[in-house]
């Protein structure tokens, strides 16, 4: 039994005697995304004069560079069936500690103040895995309480004073305004293509490496994943120093690009990255999900974050508003796409009987087609 | 141990550290013990802890509504944005309350159908009907509510409890009743154990979920009501990040967070330590934002604990049988 064989005894989405298409779902997802971006810059160019501008490119990248990488940082640790609640406290500390150190130390080289924010994300988040993969406590309950925490340690650490622009060195108040290369008049800025590099990088390891493979195949079955010996406790911890390393990343993207960090500086940050992760088509439950989708999940949160406020006809008010439809859309959609390629999968794996026989729940005729196994996001992990 | 002791062995140590609280609390502050000083302590917190009673039975179900801070507000905002524009209060009230029953329904729908986590679509929530809140008061505030809407938090009612605190009680028994002595309890117990194996013993999973959701809807909606009453005005952002004091009230309560486990009993031994706790703070002049931290330790050490107590009795029987 062939792919072509079975498309042709459906007689449906692909023509007969010709051997179907394989998209993978994530790409179908990615795909609808950029449309969905796409749509939304469409009609705000309708409804917004002079929409499509360098500066408004600018804002836009400017400000989806932090969601991004938080969103990066997320979707590592729900690919393995947990969540990072606390992102948003990790940013406000690192990015408060960061400004800190660099006002006192103005003559410090930049890389030792990004080391700085890095590890010191990286610290936070190993608190969290350890508490996570060897305490077994589970990970939203962990992460509620070490975003109280983290918090209420920097409002008691800081005292209510504030960093403010001036007294941070220059490189770091400059940084979001620095330009690497420009195309066809639209800058692209240093902060952007840094992210996009990371975002790039992460792809690439969690789709190659043996190291991502894994995540995947923790996330969409645990026990499994145990009985394959993957060492899956340090694998998690991996996944919760990574999330934290990324947050203090943007922690101090944060750090540069405000220059004025309070106390409460990052509030409210998981909320958008666990909305961009959503949106960009991670599920919830592990095991599946780009990054590359998370990105663009982070894009089209800050698109309309940026543009609202933009048009005259709605107030800004609606964001959170039009946010949590966005987010329930896309999920709602994520289940009926996925149950489009499960029955798709299933048709490939087995000979689809007519309806009428009751064989349709029972793989008797299964083991005849060992050649058609989908690879799923995590079937080859 | 004997085994009824065994079997509520989480609820014993709530009492036990209740009990230290409360001596503890009243070696530092002589008004501490006072009858007002208790009722006082409700009273600051009665949204969330009658929403507590709501999540209870949500995480037994094994699920979770991240959204009911939010609902809340919502609620709280459609009853200010009613009473402005010349609705009469009572049904204003009805009004802001159908409204948070829906959110629930919407959310309980999608979650029941859908088969998505309910994190998922309750996070959905937490920011819609933040969201919605705002469209409706932008960033105004609203107030001028009636005077007998004022004395539902505060004016005495049954001897020296206003109101809502007395609401907050009926809702506990109540509560209690209807999830430890009904059949309607009893699946939600089977359903947050084993949603599979429910569902294959003919229970309406579906069903039980959509009741559950609509009823922490319409919970949410109540304690917006007695926010509102309880601060005279309103704005779109009340009750931000009251999500962590509730669950947190819930799980230290003894609940799993994978649900089918969890006594109404426990979550009110949970609410008292949490109040007391805060109180005791309070007084000992530690920080509103220490205490957060404090609390949220506290979340993560009951489940630590929870985790070495399940250990404990197994390691035990295994060492009498070696021996």
């Amino acid at each position: 039994m062939t792919t072509a064989d079975v498309a042709g005894l459906r007689g449906t989405r692909s023509r007969p005697g010709r051997t179907a298409v394989w998209i993978r779902p994530e790409r179908v997802k990615e795909l609808s995304l950029l449309g969905v971006i796409f749509v939304a810059l469409l009609v705000f160019s309708f409804l917004v004069d002079d929409y499509f501008s360098g500066r408004f490119f600018n804002r836009v990248t400017t400000s989806v560079a932090i969601t991004a990488v938080l969103a990066v940082a997320q979707t590592l640790v729900i690919v393995t069936r947990n969540i990072d609640l606390s992102v948003g406290s990790i940013v406000g500390v690192t990015a408060y500690l960061t400004g800190q150190f660099a006002s006192s130390n103005p003559s410090a080289s930049p890389a030792v103040a990004i080391a700085i924010a890095v590890g010191l994300g990286a610290l936070l988040g190993a608190i969290n895995g350890v508490i996570v993969a060897y305490g077994r406590v589970p990970a939203i309950i962990t992460t509620l309480g070490t975003l109280a925490i983290y918090r209420s340690w920097l409002i008691s650490h800081g005292e209510g004073k504030t960093i403010t622009a001036d007294s941070l060195p220059s490189w770091v108040v400059d940084l979001p305004t620095r330009t690497a290369f420009s195309i066809g008049g639209l800058d692209i800025r240093v902060v952007f293509a840094v992210v996009v590099v990371i975002v790039v990088v992460f792809q690439v390891a969690m789709q190659r490496l043996r190291w991502g493979r894994r995540l995947y195949a923790i996330g969409s079955n645990p026990e499994a994943a145990a009985q394959a010996g993957l060492p899956t406790r340090r694998l998690v911890l991996g996944a919760f120093i990574a999330c934290g390393a990324l947050s203090g990343f943007a922690g101090f993207l944060f750090l540069s690009r405000f220059g004025n960090i309070t106390v409460v500086a990052g509030q409210g940050l998981e909320l958008d990255s666990v909305a961009a992760a959503v949106v960009g088509g991670v599920s919830v439950l592990g095991g599946s999900g780009t990054l590359v989708g998370a990105f663009l999940g982070a894009v089209l949160i800050d698109v309309l974050d940026q543009s609202l406020v933009r048009v005259p006809q709605v107030s800004e008010f609606w964001r959170n508003a039009i946010l949590g439809a966005l987010i329930l859309a896309a999920v709602i959609a994520d289940v009926v796409i996925g149950r489009r390629f499960r029955r798709r999968w299933s048709a490939e794996a087995r000979p689809h009987t007519k309806v009428g026989d009751g064989s349709t729940d029972t793989p008797t005729e299964a083991p005849v087609l060992t050649g058609a196994t989908p690879r799923g996001e995590s079937g080859d992990a | 141990m004997p085994d009824w002791a065994r079997e509520r062995s989480w609820e014993l140590l709530l009492a036990v550290i209740l009990v230290g609280t409360i001596v503890y609390n009243a070696t530092q502050s002589p008004v501490y013990l006072d009858v007002d000083n208790f009722v006082n302590l409700f009273r600051l917190s009665i949204e969330k802890v009658v929403i507590a009673v709501a999540m209870t039975f949500v995480i037994i179900n094994g699920e979770i509504d991240l959204s009911v801070a939010s609902v809340m507000a919502f609620a709280a905002c459609v009853l200010a944005a009613a009473h402005e524009s010349g609705v009469p209060f009572g049904l204003a009230i009805a009004i802001a309350l159908a409204a948070a029953a829906s959110a629930g329904f919407v959310q309980g729908l999608v979650v029941a159908k859908t088969g998505i986590s309910s994190l998922v679509v309750t996070l959905a929530g937490l920011i819609g009907f933040r969201g919605a809140a705002r469209v409706l008061l932008e960033d105004r505030s609203i107030g001028e509510f009636p005077d007998w809407f004022g004395d539902l938090g505060r004016a005495d009612f049954l001897g020296p409890m206003p109101f809502a605190l007395v609401l907050f009680l009926v809702m506990l028994v109540v509560g209690g009743v209807i999830l430890h002595r009904t059949s309607f309890g009893r699946r939600v117990y089977v359903i947050g154990n084993n949603a599979d194996v429910a569902r294959f013993s003919g229970i309406d999973v579906s069903r039980v979920k959509l009741v559950l959701f609509t009823m922490s809807g319409l919970v949410a909606g109540v304690a917006g009501v007695l926010f509102a009453a309880r601060l005279g005005s309103v704005r779109a952002n009340i009750g931000e990040g009251f999500e962590l004091d509730i669950i947190t009230m819930v799980l230290l309560g003894g609940v799993s967070i994978f649900g089918g486990s969890g006594t109404l009993l426990g979550v009110a031994l949970a609410i008292c330590i949490v109040l007391n706790l805060r109180n005791g703070l309070g007084l000992a002049n530690v920080e509103a934002n220490t205490q957060t931290g404090v609390i949220g330790a506290l979340l993560i050490v009951s489940v630590l604990a929870q985790n070495l107590l399940d250990r404990l009795p197994l390691r035990r029987r295994e060492a009498e049988a070696e021996a």
